[in-house]
């Protein structure tokens, strides 16, 4: 099994190579001189170019590409000449509200889509169902920050429930923060509640019908015990998987959110890099979130074979 | 009789279609929503009571009446006439984006599917691509290449092309392996004729299915960019771009924001159904599925 995993970190370590180049090149694409850029208008020319050799800016793009590489597998992502400190300094200290708001959404999307989706399959083609559908559907179509701009309104503005942005002071206990991140955080699980939704419906559609769930209810058993236990333990496989596909897809989703309500995360650092054109911001962060989606891909195969032995890599 | 037959027949499987199609309300209810909202782009001109850039500060931020049927924004521009106008945009956007992304995704899924060795070199890029989040990906390549209109398509139809090439390339993998193409090669059916036409025609289902569903992303993604002010210019009114704006008079004026968003909600929703129903109707198989 050791050597499978092996096989599969290969090739994904080949997809973030190919993500890396992309970045890079794509990156030198772009309009403008990146030193230019970094000193501003006030910049003479001779300054920039100085600054153009500091960073190898003046040799061959192929040569700056293995250059870059270099630094890349040591650890160094660049330097930020907008955030005066190294990318991966910045990245580390935006981490924590990105990761807290990823994770809890995620909580609140699988309470929302996992008892959703077996009630939903259990109680299949009736109205339950089909309200249970609907709104899943809706849901997925919801402009992410358009809900939180609404809920804002709605429960900080007019009802005072909650603050209206921001993470607390940074000496805040974990409760404030928890306090700052439970609508932002409704917001994502709520929107991202409806694949969870339907993958839990399908998958329990698929075991409804198996035999060895007419063979739970012909010994007697209690329904509640077949559906939660002998049903919904063999339709863990495919639920597992679409928790991590959630998982990755809320990293995207943090980016919107997080600019909404003014949480000082990873997202929120990416689209002010975009916006100041701060590059080696930007090619960091891709290729940070890259990774963690790599990771998360390989995690959910892992998994795979230690909830059900069958599997095989 | 031939001849009759021939001009019946077409109308027939036309109308057998939609018969098929519109058997759920659900689905034809979605479709006459998508209707009225691109009938309405096209003439915008003819419908709009008024101006979409024409300021009155004296009638800034008016609730909705009976003048400004969903009130005015922080310039006194009137909001109905700005979602309709702003329909165009979105709209616009959306379906270039699925132009792009189905042509070339089409393209490079039909030659993944039918060559090896493609196969290897495109799957890595759309690997890489799908690594990155939507929305991610979608301001990166709007940064570089700097914020318009076009680029906005550009950078969303590089987004999604990936979906359509894997999708394409898993249905071409079975098509090509089916009786009849192997009968086409053996009468020596050129490969562009095989690929072109006998593939193509048999995933084309998917690739419809797909295109609908990448239609309602385009226009959420659109909205997304513009709200974080990687997309559209400002001054451009789509739904990305009246959310954007009014956001900050919201708390005073909740229908700056209320209504462009209903928008996006309503056509992405109306589009998502469509889909849905679509597959359901081309491909009973998957029915369950998802």
């Amino acid at each position: 099994m050791l050597k499978v995993i092996a096989r599969r970190a290969f090739g994904l370590a080949i997809v973030l190579a190919i993500v890396g180049a992309m970045v890079f090149f794509l990156t030198r694409l772009a309009p403008g001189d990146p030193a230019a850029l970094m000193l501003g208008d006030q910049a003479s020319a001779e300054d920039i170019a100085k600054l153009r050799e500091t960073y190898g800016l003046d040799r061959p793009v192929l040569v700056q590409f293995g250059l870059w590489l270099k630094e890349v597998f040591s650890g160094n992502l660049g330097h930020s000449i907008f955030l005066q400190r190294p990318v991966t300094q910045a990245l580390a200290e935006r981490a924590e509200p990105t990761f807290f708001l990823a994770v809890f959404s995620l909580l609140i999307a699988a309470c929302i889509g996992i008892p959703a989706g077996i009630a939903s399959a259990v109680w299949r083609g009736r109205m339950a169902d089909q309200a249970i559908s609907g709104f899943a559907m809706l849901a997925a179509n919801i402009p992410s920050f358009w809900l939180g701009l609404i809920f804002i309104q709605i429960f900080s503005v007019r009802l005072g429930l909650f603050p209206v942005a921001g993470y607390g002071s940074p000496d805040a206990g974990l409760l404030e923060r928890l306090r700052h991140l439970l609508l932002p955080a409704s917001v994502l699980g709520i929107v991202n509640s409806a694949l969870i939704t339907r993958f839990t419906r399908a998958s329990m559609l698929d075991v409804l019908d198996a035999d060895f769930v007419r063979t739970a209810r012909a010994k007697g058993l209690p329904e509640r015990k077949v559906i939660l236990r002998h049903a919904f333990g063999n339709a863990l496989v495919p639920i597992v998987t679409v928790l991590g596909l959630t998982l990755a897809l809320l990293i995207g989703g943090a980016i919107v959110t997080e600019t909404v309500f003014g949480l000082p995360g990873i997202g929120n650092l990416v689209v002010s890099a975009v916006l100041r054109r701060d590059y080696p911001v930007i090619q960091g962060a891709l290729l940070v979130v890259a990774a963690i989606y790599v990771l998360i891909n390989l995690a959910i195969d892992v998994l795979y074979t230690l909830i059900d032995p069958r599997v095989r890599m | 009789m031939a001849a009759s037959l021939s001009s019946v027949m077409p109308a027939t499987g036309a109308a057998l279609f939609f018969r098929r199609l519109f058997r759920r309300k659900l689905v034809l209810a979605a479709a006459i929503i998508l209707l009225i909202a691109i009938v309405a782009a096209l003439f915008a001109a003819l419908i709009t009571p008024f101006d979409p850039g024409a300021m009155r500060v004296a009638r800034r931020l008016r609730a909705p009446d009976g003048v400004n049927w969903f009130g005015t924004d922080e310039l006194g521009r009137d909001v109905f006439s700005r979602i309709i106008w702003g329909g165009r945009a979105s709209l616009g956007i959306g379906a270039a984006v699925v132009i792009f992304s189905v042509s070339i995704g089409g393209l490079l899924g039909l030659l993944a599917g039918y060559f090896r060795r493609l196969d290897a070199v495109i799957m890595r890029i759309v690997d890489a691509l799908m690594a990155l989040p939507d929305i991610l990906l979608a301001i990166f390549l709007v940064a570089v290449l700097g914020a318009s209109a076009f680029n906005v398509i550009l950078a969303l139809a590089i987004v999604y092309t990936p979906r359509v090439i894997r999708v394409v390339r898993a249905s071409t993998l079975v098509v090509r392996e089916l009786p009849f193409v192997e009968a086409a090669r053996a009468l020596g059916v050129s490969l562009h004729r095989i690929l072109f036409v006998h593939v193509l025609l048999n995933v084309a289902s998917p690739i419809l299915v797909q295109a609908t569903f990448i239609f309602a992303y385009a226009v959420l993604a659109e909205a997304g960019l513009s709200f974080l002010g990687a997309g559209v210019p400002p001054d451009i009114p789509t739904w990305g771009t009246m959310i954007a704006s009014g956001q900050q008079y919201a708390d005073r004026a909740f229908w700056v924001v209320l209504f462009p968003g209903l928008a996006i909600v309503l056509v992405a929703l109306s589009l998502q159904i469509l889909g849905d129903g679509l597959r359901d109707m081309l491909d009973p198989k998957l029915r369950k599925a998802l």
